[in-house]
């Protein structure tokens, strides 16, 4: 399809990144704020040859996302918290047995029912650590509508290629608002898929990985037989209980994301070549940052920021990085506190300023602006 | 032009979002310009608050959210005694003038202009649903700040159907912001 310009929500650019990027399989069940998703895959899907199916609950949405994987579709869901809270289990049975999906997370005011019109980042945590047993995961944080797009494609670009689940992880204020939305002629696009095995059927080993740490998926009804399961298994997929095998697989599925880190994250520097101080930001609060520095700067105080476009794996590099050449960072968040914590484990010295607020408006320019000076001085 | 924020505020149903909407289409699909569409509403279909927000600016839009409208179009009392007190001195208030009163002080400057647009939509155009496209008519000859041909291209392009009550909303919108804007002098 040749290049087509919208004015469009984030919610409907994510879909048609999903499109775009080759999904042809949406398992889900409508929440606000993330139905739009689900209405227009409704709509589209069809027109595409791909599949749409509304399940009971997201329990069953994510489940049939994984099947749906497994057969070779690329496949997503979209939720918000209260869903992710019931898809937790299952994410654990897609990080295990290396599922390549999307799940996308429209962040609104929480614990439980919360706030369901109103956005906010609550859920920073849970994507990482929701799920039982140690894991990694991807999770990109787009902050615009045309980042919903571009980020979606991403998403799906680096679940196929590491065989994982990955987070969109998108506030409210990002789903729901509109603005110019540019989706690229397809021949533009870079879209990658997972391996497939290259040996005979015979020799295959469904969970030997090559040397980037990622085995070869063969597909559901080819002619290559495997087993996939939760429990922890050899090469072979086999179960076991042996120490070693426990080592070598959960050694194995942290290391390719963190040895690949480097070319999972993306990040935005902005007016940070000169600054003392750094605003560390992602999603909605960045916006209301970008406009709180250029603000600072026409009073002459140097400040910039570091836009985090990827959450997980975390930048630990880049905030090092960063804090060995500032004296201040600051941290606001539409919540209490949650990368915060993490920006202050890795800027060792350097203080860092957390502004909190659990609630659906980001922090407006004035306030940040009001904490620049604050640390400033 | 620098950054220019204009907030619309009404109860559900009445078309809130829609008009700021069909705004934002208009100024970024045919005119080019850098504009967010935002909204904040509560969890009922009809009748509870409604509010609905577009920020242009030059470059792109950095804070999506309105910070002091330059301009805030009232078409509910509650809307109206909410959000008043953010609008900008020598801004511009748009009121629906037969269900919102002027009832408190008003920042330093600001220009009133009322139009009937329920009342035009019922009993001109024959369809109450069209109310916000002749608000939008209104506001584009008070605020200039979009063509009235862009609207009009977009009105075609969007409503194919309704097509006709639409432009005949939108003409009778325009021409009520032009009796409003005359009697401001």
């Amino acid at each position: 399809m040749p290049e087509r310009v919208m004015f469009t929500m984030g919610d409907i650019a994510c879909a048609e990144g999903a499109l775009s990027a080759g999904c042809r399989y949406f398992g889900g069940y409508p929440i606000t704020p993330a139905t739009e998703i689900a209405e227009w895959m409704a709509r589209r899907m069809p027109e595409v040859g791909g599949a749409y199916v509304q399940y009971e609950d997201e329990i069953a949405s994510i489940t049939s996302v994984i099947g749906a994987s497994w057969t070779g579709a690329k496949a997503m869901t979209a939720t918000s918290g209260p869903g992710v809270s019931l898809m937790l289990e299952a994410i654990g049975l897609a990080v295990m047995t290396e599922t390549p999906l999307v799940i996308v997370n429209i962040m609104r005011g929480g614990p439980s029912t919360g706030q369901p019109t109103r956005g906010q980042q609550g859920d920073v945590m849970q994507a990482k650590w929701g799920s039982h047993g140690d894991y990694q995961i991807i999770a990109l944080t787009p902050a615009s509508v045309q980042e919903m797009f571009d980020q979606t494609v991403r998403a799906f670009n680096l679940a196929e290629r590491f065989r994982t689940p990955v987070f969109i992880l998108a506030d409210e204020t990002v789903g729901h608002m509109r603005e110019r939305l540019v989706i690229p002629d397809e021949h533009d696009l870079k879209i990658e898929y997972r391996k497939l095995p290259k040996v005979p059927p015979e020799e295959y080993l469904p969970f030997k990985a090559d040397d980037d740490l990622v085995p070869p998926m063969a597909l559901l009804g080819s002619e290559y037989q495997f087993y996939a399961t939760g429990l922890t298994h050899d090469e072979r997929g086999y179960p076991s209980d042996k120490e070693n095998v426990q080592i070598e697989l959960i050694t194995r599925l942290n290391n390719k994301i963190l040895h690949n880190a480097d070319k999972i994250i993306e990040l935005e520097e902005f007016m940070l070549d000169d600054a003392d101080i750094a605003v560390v930001s992602y999603g909605t609060p960045s916006r209301s940052a970008k406009r709180a520095i250029k603000d600072a700067r026409n009073e002459g105080i140097k400040v910039g920021m570091l836009r985090l476009k990827t959450v997980w794996p975390f930048p630990e590099k880049a905030i090092a990085d960063l804090a060995s050449r500032v004296k201040h960072i600051i941290v606001p968040e539409q919540n209490m506190g949650q990368i915060y914590h993490l920006v202050k484990e890795h800027a060792l010295t350097t203080p860092v300023h957390l502004m909190a607020k659990p609630a659906g408006m980001p922090q407006y320019p004035q306030e940040i602006v009001q904490k620049i000076h604050e640390v400033s001085s | 032009m620098t950054r220019y924020e204009i907030r619309i505020g009404g109860f559900g149903g009445q078309g809130i979002v829609t008009m700021a909407v069909v705004l934002g289409e208009t100024l970024s699909l045919i005119e080019g310009r850098e504009c967010v569409q935002t909204q904040s509403y509560g969890p009922e279909a009809r009748g509870g608050a409604s509010k609905s927000e577009i920020v242009i600016d030059d470059d792109e839009v950095d804070y999506p959210k309105v910070q002091e409208p330059d301009v805030f179009v009232a078409m509910s009392r509650a809307a109206y005694l909410e959000y008043i007190h953010g609008l900008k001195e020598n801004g511009i208030l748009i009121i629906d003038e037969d269900l919102v009163e002027i009832e408190s002080a008003l920042p330093k400057g600001v220009k009133v202009y009322e139009i009937p647009a329920t009342r035009i939509a019922d009993m001109e155009v024959g369809n109450k649903q069209t109310t916000n496209v002749v608000m939008l008519g209104a506001l584009a000859v008070i605020t200039k700040i979009v063509s009235t041909e862009g609207l009009k291209k977009r009105v075609e392009e969007r409503w194919p159907r309704f097509k006709e009550a639409n432009l005949k909303a939108l003409e009778l919108g325009i021409k009520a912001g032009e009796q409003a804007l005359a009697q401001q002098g």
